[in-house]
């Protein structure tokens, strides 16, 4: 090849040349034109979101957004009840989550002996693979039974009865509910706050990690005197994007919240949130009509609220993708 | 230099005081690694709960006829036929639309893009994109897909997941073509090839293990991908392949069948889970060997 | 246990030459009056290959030894079997004696953080903690010992006097130690090796990642601290060998070719290799 190449040098015609930065030009144009669609498709979400959701917010105003009714009958609709389900659901489970992810994380980078540390890695992953449905047919099936039965009396009698907090913990054990979603949440999002961490604790260059050792601390106190510390930021970043994740998951929580448009105090009563009222309401709105116009309004306001938290996410991380 | 003493010559280096926090020291870590442990256990069992129950549930459902026959009213002996189908056509055109858009996305950001205003948006906006909800992508496609062109449709759907798929690829393309040492660049552009002929012949070349593992993460991402297809192809009870016309699919058939009341649909639900957890999982880790080679 | 601080109220004398100012310090109760620690028949393995043969070295108390030879002889990896820190790393072995108080310090059963409470490390690159220079310093000594707020502060006040950055930080204890620069980080690190109290400071290349004028200020540190602390320091350069180490340890290939007071090893080396390590012929 390169001889051929070299012995015809002489004789390579001009135009080759032209058409080559002909190519550069159009490969060049054709890749900024995809990251632009890119551009486009998250634009286009906004506005047609919005726009779809439009004829809802002129008719209820701002008070959509804390209004609790949701009447189809005399079409009065308010996100009040879902996007409180949404939070609670959605910090309840960052709440489950994080002790559990950085156990996890712990275990992968420092206790694990290394042998282990990457099929039980990968085992850890493959959680988040699995589809949503099928979290919502197994939270469904069986893990809202299991509670029915045996937790939710059991932390009826036990937390439900302490001062300041009981009240969450009361109620007909329905085994559903707002209680069980997050749990069901914060397993799927387990992997994503855990792959995290254990990313960005990985980075802490090992000499820090020795200088701590070096002045006699245990495993457990470098992990908490240095590498969190140092990676605070990152960390906060992954929970961010677990929480992300926690807002807009929508299969799973439309099978085990229970699906009630009302807000209760105690977490094991049922609730919706904005993914799971958009996808069981759906399904029976008219095009045209003001519930349409609403479901869509919904979908904007979680659209505004998975944006933040995603931004605040990549914002926290943005050290770690430099890296 | 002033080496006073004062300070140290208060309380020496007290042996049984260190040794009491010593023991304390490693009782709170011990403390701390059996909680890990404890933690990474639950995990493990949590996935192996799951799978447990679909083979459980999945298993005796599963013969011959979820495979042969489509769907059918409850009680005749349907299957999974039509909508396995029409989850493979759809997938499979999403995929081979999604892949060259997000790999010229991912090429832009590390081949052109290196640190300019626009690629910072552009990645910021792809990430996004990645991790934003994906019913979300299904209202949007409802919007813009299904109102307008008087209907559910499996080229609705098609273009939903897509949507989903292209910044799986944009992350993995981006991230690979980055581990390229910029040697390697150097000497391409130094024999005299044009960039779009070091990027095509090179550059993917190099990193192509990588981006095929980003398009399986990425198909095995929408394979099991319900609620944006809610909103686009709906779901067909019948055979369809046609991708004007609502689109059946494996989710959205077990999402209705699981909610049903009748026990062979829910039964088939438990097959079509088992089928598309084992597929998911499969891809997944056929995506991990190829990027260990 | 106490012999250490003892020593250091006594050193308020000018140090007299190194044995006689041992054996007067820790009159009762050393076993070993000339010799903190004594390696015998060191062996060590990454994995299947062997990185040090049969070392024998004696650490004289208080006094610097110097390990120098070409990158890869083991120098560094003797440091790291002195407190142990290979045993972090899974596939690491040492076999032999590293004999400290009467203890081998290689065997299995050694407490790790009571070990590294005596024996102290600083590293290459300087590894200031992410908080305050205030913190970093309490950072290792409330590992091991309790102190009120007072002792506390009078503790930071003299390891941070010790290491001779007390002047540079006094007025900013609270601020973040990120902040400082690459020299006053290393002499941080220092302060808070020498806050726990140990008896034996390991220094690893402490200055190769800093300029002279701080490399300057760690060797005037280095001879001021050995009045108290046992030190054994990795170095690539030999003049700061030179400058710093009573004796010096020449390693090549895995191997202790030489040890020998430090200005003999230079002056009038016994062993040819060493004459042509010293003289510039390779490494």
């Amino acid at each position: 090849m390169q001889q051929a190449a070299t012995a015809s040098v002489g004789t390579i015609p001009r135009p080759a040349r032209r058409s080559s930065s002909l190519g550069d030009t159009i490969f060049a144009a054709a890749c900024t034109a995809a990251g632009g669609f890119v551009l486009l498709l998250l634009g286009g979400i906004i506005v047609e979101l919005f726009l779809g959701g439009l004829p809802a917010f002129r008719t209820f105003g701002i008070p959509f957004l804390w209004s609790t009714e949701w009447d189809p009958v005399t079409e009065v609709f308010g996100a009040g009840v879902s996007i409180y389900g949404t939070i609670i659901t959605a910090v309840l489970a960052i709440l489950l989550a994080v002790p559990l992810a950085f156990g996890v994380a712990f275990y992968l980078t420092e206790l694990a002996p290394i042998w282990l540390r990457r099929p039980v890695g990968t085992a850890v992953e493959l959680l988040a693979a699995v589809p949503s449905i099928i979290y919502g047919m197994w939270g469904f099936f069986l893990i809202a039974p299991i509670m029915a039965q045996y937790v939710q009396p059991f932390m009826i009698d036990s937390v439900g009865t302490w001062p300041v907090i009981g009240f969450l913990f009361e109620g007909p054990p329905f085994g559903t509910g707002i209680f069980t979603a997050a749990l069901i949440l914060a397993i799927m999002i387990l992997p994503f706050i855990a792959a995290t961490m254990r990313d960005v604790f990985e980075q802490v260059p090992p000499v820090f990690k020795e200088s701590a050792y070096g002045l006699g601390c245990t495993t457990w106190e470098v992990m908490k005197g240095v590498v969190l510390p140092y990676t605070r930021i990152s960390v906060a970043g992954g929970i961010m994007l677990g929480l992300g994740r926690a807002l807009g998951e929508t299969m799973a929580v439309t099978f085990v919240i229970g699906n009630a448009n009302r807000i209760t105090t105690t977490l094991f009563g049922p609730g919706n949130t904005i993914a799971s009222v958009i996808a069981l309401e759906f399904g029976e709105s008219e095009i045209g009509s003001l519930k349409l116009s609403a479901l869509l309004a919904l979908g904007f306001i979680l659209f505004v609220l998975s944006f933040i938290v995603l931004a605040l996410s990549r914002f926290l991380l943005r050290s770690r993708l430099k890296a | 230099m002033s080496t006073t003493f004062q300070a140290s010559s208060g309380p020496t280096k007290d042996a049984a005081v260190a040794a009491a926090l010593g023991r304390s020291r490693k009782r709170s870590d011990l403390i701390l690694r059996v909680l890990s442990y404890g933690a990474t256990a639950i995990g493990l069992v949590l996935l192996a709960s799951i799978l447990v129950t679909l083979f459980a549930k999945g298993f005796g459902a599963m013969n011959l006829s979820v495979f042969t026959e489509v769907t059918r009213p409850p009680g005749s002996n349907g299957g999974l036929l039509n909508a396995m189908v029409g989850s493979l056509i759809q997938v499979g055109l999403a995929t081979i639309i999604g892949t060259p858009i997000g790999m010229l996305v991912g090429t832009y950001l590390a081949e052109y893009a290196r640190g300019s205003a626009f690629g910072n948006v552009v990645r910021f906006v792809s990430d996004i994109l990645l991790s934003a909800p994906s019913i979300l992508v299904g209202l949007f496609v409802y919007q813009l897909l299904v109102l307008p062109f008087g209907g559910f449709s499996g080229w609705a759907g098609v273009a939903a997941l897509a949507i989903i798929i292209i910044p799986v690829v944009v992350r993995t393309t981006e991230d690979m073509l980055a581990l390229i040492p910029n040697t390697l660049r150097e000497a391409v552009i130094g024999l005299g090839a044009p960039k779009w002929k070091m990027i095509v012949t090179v550059c993917w070349r190099a990193a192509i293990s990588g981006i095929i593992t980003g398009v399986l993460l990425g198909v095995a991402r929408i394979a099991g991908e319900t609620a944006p297809l809610l909103f686009t192809s709906l779901g067909n009870n019948a055979w369809s392949t046609d991708l004007t016309a609502p689109m059946p699919s494996l989710p959205i058939t077990i999402y209705s069948y699981a909610g049903s009341p009748f026990q062979d649909w829910i039964e088939l639900a438990w097959a079509g889970a088992l089928i598309i957890t084992l597929a998911v999982l499969i891809l997944n880790i056929l995506a991990r060997s190829v990027l260990r080679k | 246990m106490s012999t250490t601080s003892e020593s250091a109220m006594n050193d308020a004398a000018p140090p007299a030459t190194q044995s006689f100012g041992g054996m007067q310090a820790r009159s009762e109760a050393v076993i070993n009056t000339t010799s903190r620690i004594s390696v015998r028949n060191l062996d060590f393995f990454y994995g299947a290959n062997k990185a040090l043969k049969a070392i024998n070295l004696e650490l004289p108390d208080r006094q610097v030894t110097g390990m120098i030879g070409p990158s890869g002889c083991g120098k560094s990896t003797l440091l790291r079997v002195l407190n142990r820190m290979y045993s972090l790393y899974p596939g690491q072995r040492a076999e032999g004696e590293v004999m400290m108080d009467g203890r081998n310090m290689i065997a299995a059963e050694v407490d790790l953080n009571e070990l590294r409470s005596k024996v102290g490390m600083v590293f290459q690159k300087p590894t200031p903690f992410p908080m305050t220079i205030y913190e970093n310093i309490a950072f290792g000594i409330r590992l091991h010992e309790k102190l009120s707020k007072s002792e506390m502060d009078d503790r930071i006040e003299w390891a941070l006097t010790r290491a001779a950055i007390w002047g540079e930080v006094k007025d900013r204890l609270q601020s973040s130690a990120m902040g400082l620069s690459g020299g006053q980080q290393q002499r941080l690190c220092i302060a808070r090796t020498i806050a726990v109290r140990p008896e034996v400071i390991l220094f690893d290349e402490p200055t190769s990642a800093l300029d002279p004028i701080s490399t300057l200020k760690i060797e005037e540190l280095i001879d001021e601290l050995k009045r108290d602390f046992t030190i054994c320091i990795v170095t690539h350069n030999m003049q700061q060998a030179a400058r710093c180490a009573d004796q010096v340890a020449f390693f090549y290939l895995g191997e202790l070719v030489e040890v020998a007071p430090a200005s003999q090893l230079f002056t009038a080396p016994r062993e040819k290799r060493t004459q042509e390590y010293i003289t510039g012929r390779f490494g």
